[in-house]
């Protein structure tokens, strides 16, 4: 078989693979979804995940010892992981085959040539790492995941593009799926992709900062493509296909060549081969880094994760909107960890976490967010799933009697991810005087964290003056009541000092109370009565109260909704409590 | 393409581009005049096709109507009292669809009581199967949690599909809008529609439980699973809304399963010590009935629930159970 066969079968494997472990990340009993299946398996295989993370955390959590394999292999073999098995780099590759095919060969010769621009994506993984490694003032942030491909496939595939099939077929998840601000997403991924039009695996030759990792790690790579005389016919059809740019016609720049063996396949004489010996042709094994280059994106690195910090989005001016999930670590220690993958908001079943847009600064673009407007119940008490995904454990994978302050961690009390407040100026029961008690309701715990106080109220106009009394009924000398108005069950009669009575029914000028309820001695022709409604005003137990956004979800005043969770008591900022300890 | 030569350029040319441009522009005219809408959108209410739900009540038989079962065991007492009713026979027929509406709203486990007994909405699966001769089991519930979780977590999903029962998802073209004739608050609202497709049979399937808002959950109250849209509005009047439900759908029984109520911290729970063991199994085609009975084990009465002599006076069902005769019987523990 032709080595390019088994290259293009490679492909295709890890590509559905790839494809096949996206789909698998759903909650529900049928075979093809949740079964155990690996589904971190290709952020794991990334080492710029395990690099970054090491940088900013110097420790190697435990899954990500598999990106050691991608290590080793890469430093033997050459940048395997770019041509045989990255799904991006496959997807580039076919849609790059797709817009180039008919193409004159002088063209196709054209558009594969080595550019001095193939450099950026070093200046990319640069910035990226000293931004993470060195801690000026004290901060480092890890935002490789921007452009690291692994990262940008996964979340481009989970958030926007399945939700999108999803809600055309309606065959993936039980209830449509939303994910906030997915169009810059996907945007970006659209972008990477068509980019191929223009020039053949763009994102890979151009932007890709693991691919760029890959290229420094190549440097002693034992194998490497080149020829195996200095003579050639010159004919260039190696360099027709070339997927990486690398030029293996002339002098071979080792570190751009992702292995995709067209070049070999392509030369009808067989002065192309893959072996240990230096390419008689002339070789370039160093990355084309210039200095300038160098000191610029090392001067970025340094100064960008300061510049976005003055913003005080890490200090007092934290932003209160941004929940995390629970498990999560405290901010400084999750920006070290995150890598915006998107897993969690995928496997999160009740789809209440979201990717964060822009508004809660730059670093914290596309990090996991609780947004309890979106999803089906905000926080699903009895559920860990999102730290038990999390490739670098930016959300540790805590146990239920740890989220829920059970057991041994009964001491240490529920993991809070904030904390509801009711808003008194949009609550049906506060500002409108009409009964509802949804949140209280749906409040998840035992007993619950939102509690009522009742209280009657006289409505508007319902000072009424008494007319005549007969058995159950009073008459009003006024007719101003909107007939069954208060015949809802929530709605009472009051004199006086005397006991309250519920409304039957009433008409526009009178009123049917239950049985035995007031007696005529006590109310006579020109006694007041009020009409009063029974409420139940909810508060929220503060000591009890997790910040799960199930009262949020489920309010009925559904724009601004008059009971909202924000941060503050969180429980991995303690600095952010605002009650004492009782 | 579309290439011409200047030099060339005839009448004839001309004449098949004038032709040509006259069509595209009579074209033009012509889309114009069959889009043309001389009103503008009317204001806001979208006509909608409304759909209402056909009565799934079996013939009445007197004294057949209730029965109150006591015993430890879900299985049994629901077995007793179906059969004391004529059996699961006189309810359903060979080659009925059956569709059963359990309590299915939260993400809960069984133990905690919030949801249906899976192991008891599995067994009326399966009576409807053997006994039956029903075509086809579903079960479908809106719920309030995420439904695939409440499914999952609740157990009924597991139990019902091994019962050889379908899953029927919330999802959202299967809601349809319907006015309740009559209704007041049922007007033009969205409902679980889709899932009576061909339904000839349909059970409710309830806890009693405990609900500060309304009082107390119970098998009319589950009706609000069929309800779409932000149907949280509703409880502003809880009252009517419960009635009303009661009145739209017309049950070829419900099951009352007092077998654990929930006292406390309804209707969500949450903890084994806000249930209390009543081990009481209410079957009945009244669900005003069922559930005015089920509110003597919440230690109420039904004067303390309002939507009982509201959904009465609609003609849903009766509060005074006893008028049914309702068969009791005790099995031992």
């Amino acid at each position: 078989m032709r080595i390019v066969t088994v290259r293009r079968l490679s492909q295709a494997l890890f590509f559905a693979v790839f494809t096949w472990f996206c789909i698998v990340t759903t909650q529900g009993t049928e075979w093809w979804q949740l079964r155990g299946w690996p589904v971190n398996l290709f952020l794991r295989l990334d080492p710029l995940v395990a690099i970054g993370t090491i940088l900013s955390t110097h420790r190697l959590y435990a899954p990500l010892l598999w990106a050691l394999l991608t290590v080793v292999l890469t430093i033997i073999f050459g940048r395997f992981f770019c041509g045989w098995l990255c799904p991006f780099g496959s997807l580039h590759q076919f849609i790059g085959f797709l817009g180039n095919r008919k193409k004159p060969l002088a063209k196709r010769v054209q558009l594969n040539k080595y550019r001095k621009a193939q450099c950026i994506k070093y200046f990319f993984l640069i910035f990226f790492l000293v931004s993470t490694a060195l801690p000026v003032a004290g901060w480092v942030s890890l935002q490789s995941g921007l452009l690291d491909p692994i990262c940008l496939i996964t979340r481009s595939v989970n958030l926007t593009l399945l939700p999108i099939v999803d809600s055309i077929t309606g065959t993936i998840s039980a209830t449509p799926r939303f994910y906030e601000g997915a169009y810059l997403v996907l945007a970006v991924f659209f972008a990477s992709v068509f980019l191929n039009l223009l020039i053949p695996r763009f994102y890979c030759r151009f932007i890709c900062p693991l691919g760029a990792l890959f290229a420094i790690l190549s440097r002693f790579a034992i194998w490497r493509i080149g020829k195996n005389t200095s003579e050639c016919s010159n004919c260039k059809l190696c360099e027709q296909a070339c997927e990486g740019g690398c030029e293996p016609a002339s002098q071979i720049k080792i570190s751009e060549c992702v292995l995709c063996f067209n070049c070999l396949d392509s030369c009808k004489d067989n002065v192309i081969s893959y072996e240990a010996v230096p390419s008689l042709g002339g070789e370039v094994t160093s990355p084309n880094v210039s200095r300038r280059g160098f000191i610029l994106s090392v001067a970025s690195g340094v100064f960008a994760v300061p510049a976005v910090r003055l913003t005080g989005w890490l200090a007092d001016n934290w932003p209160h909107k941004l929940i995390r999930p629970p498990g999560a670590l405290s901010e400084e220690e999750f920006l070290k960890r995150c890598i915006k993958c998107g897993q969690c908001m995928r496997i999160c079943p009740t789809n209440v976490l979201q990717p964060t847009g822009m508004e809660m600064g730059l670093e914290a673009l596309w990090t996991p967010v609780l947004n309890n407007r979106i999803g089906t119940s905000g926080c699903q008490l009895n559920c860990t799933a999102c730290g038990y995904i999390c490739p670098t454990s930016a959300i540790r994978p805590i146990t239920l009697s740890e989220k829920l302050g059970l057991g041994e961690y009964a001491e240490a009390g529920p993991i809070r991810m904030g904390t509801a407040f009711v808003d008194r100026s949009r609550c049906l029961p506060w500002a409108m005087d009409k009964p509802c008690i949804v949140c209280e309701e749906n409040c998840p715990l035992s007993p619950k964290a939102i509690y009522t106080q009742e209280v009657f109220n006289t409505v508007r106009d319902g000072t009424l003056t008494v007319k005549k009394i007969s058995a159950n009924t009073i008459e009003t000398i006024e007719k101003i009541m909107q007939p069954g108005k208060f015949a809802t069950g929530d709605y009472y009669c009051a004199a006086g000092d005397v006991q309250r009575a519920k409304i039957i029914s009433n008409t526009e000028n009178s009123i049917e109370i239950a049985p035995n309820a007031i007696h005529g001695e006590t109310l006579s022709k020109g006694s007041k009565i009020n009409v009063q409604v029974r409420l139940q005003r909810p508060y929220v137990d503060i000591e009890k109260c997790i910040g799960c956004g199930v009262c949020e979800h489920e309010c009925p005043v559904s724009g601004k909704r008059a009971i909202r969770v924000s941060a503050e008591g969180e429980s991995r900022s303690p600095e952010r409590k605002i009650v004492l300890e009782s | 393409m579309g290439e011409q030569d200047n030099g060339n350029f005839r009448r004839r040319d001309f004449l098949a581009r004038a032709g040509k441009a006259a069509a595209c522009a009579c074209g033009a005219g012509a889309a114009a005049y069959w889009l043309y809408d001389s009103k503008g959108p009317e204001a806001a209410w979208q006509k909608q096709q409304l759909v209402t739900l056909p009565d799934f009540s079996v013939q009445e038989e007197p004294g057949r109507s209730m029965c109150i079962a006591t015993g430890p065991d879900r299985k049994q007492t629901f077995n007793k009292a179906i059969d004391l009713l004529g059996g699961i026979e006189r309810f359903i027929k060979s080659g009925d669809t059956v569709l059963i509406k359990p309590n299915v709203a939260f993400a809960t486990p069984p133990m905690l009581g919030a949801t249906a007994n899976p192991e008891l909405v599995a067994q009326v699966a399966r009576l409807c199967y053997s006994r039956g001769n029903a075509k086809r089991v579903i079960i479908t519930d809106n719920s309030i949690n995420d439904p695939a979780s409440c499914f999952q977590l609740s157990g009924i999903g597991k139990a019902a599909t091994e019962a050889g029962a379908g899953i029927v998802m919330p999802r959202p073209n299967l809601f349809g809008h319907t006015t309740l004739a009559g209704g007041k608050l049922i007007r033009n609202w969205p409902i679980l529609y889709g899932a009576f497709e061909k339904v000839d049979k349909v059970i409710g399937i309830a806890p009693v439980k405990d609900h500060h808002r309304s009082g107390a959950s119970m098998t009319m109250k589950n009706w609000y699973g069929l309800l779409g849209g932000r149907r949280n509005i509703f409880h502003q009047d809880i009252n009517t809304i419960i009635a009303e439900l009661a009145t739209m759908v017309r049950p070829t029984f419900v099951v009352l399963d007092g077998t654990e109520v929930m006292m406390t911290n309804g209707p969500t729970g949450g903890s084994v010590s806000d249930l209390r063991r009543a081990n009481t199994m209410i079957v009945s085609t009244d669900h005003v009935a069922a559930d005015s009975f089920g509110s003597k084990l919440l230690r109420l009465t039904p004067s303390d629930l309002p939507y009982l002599a509201k959904a009465q006076a609609a003609g849903a069902g009766t509060t005074d159970y006893k008028s049914l005769k309702p068969i009791i019987t005790e099995m031992a523990g």
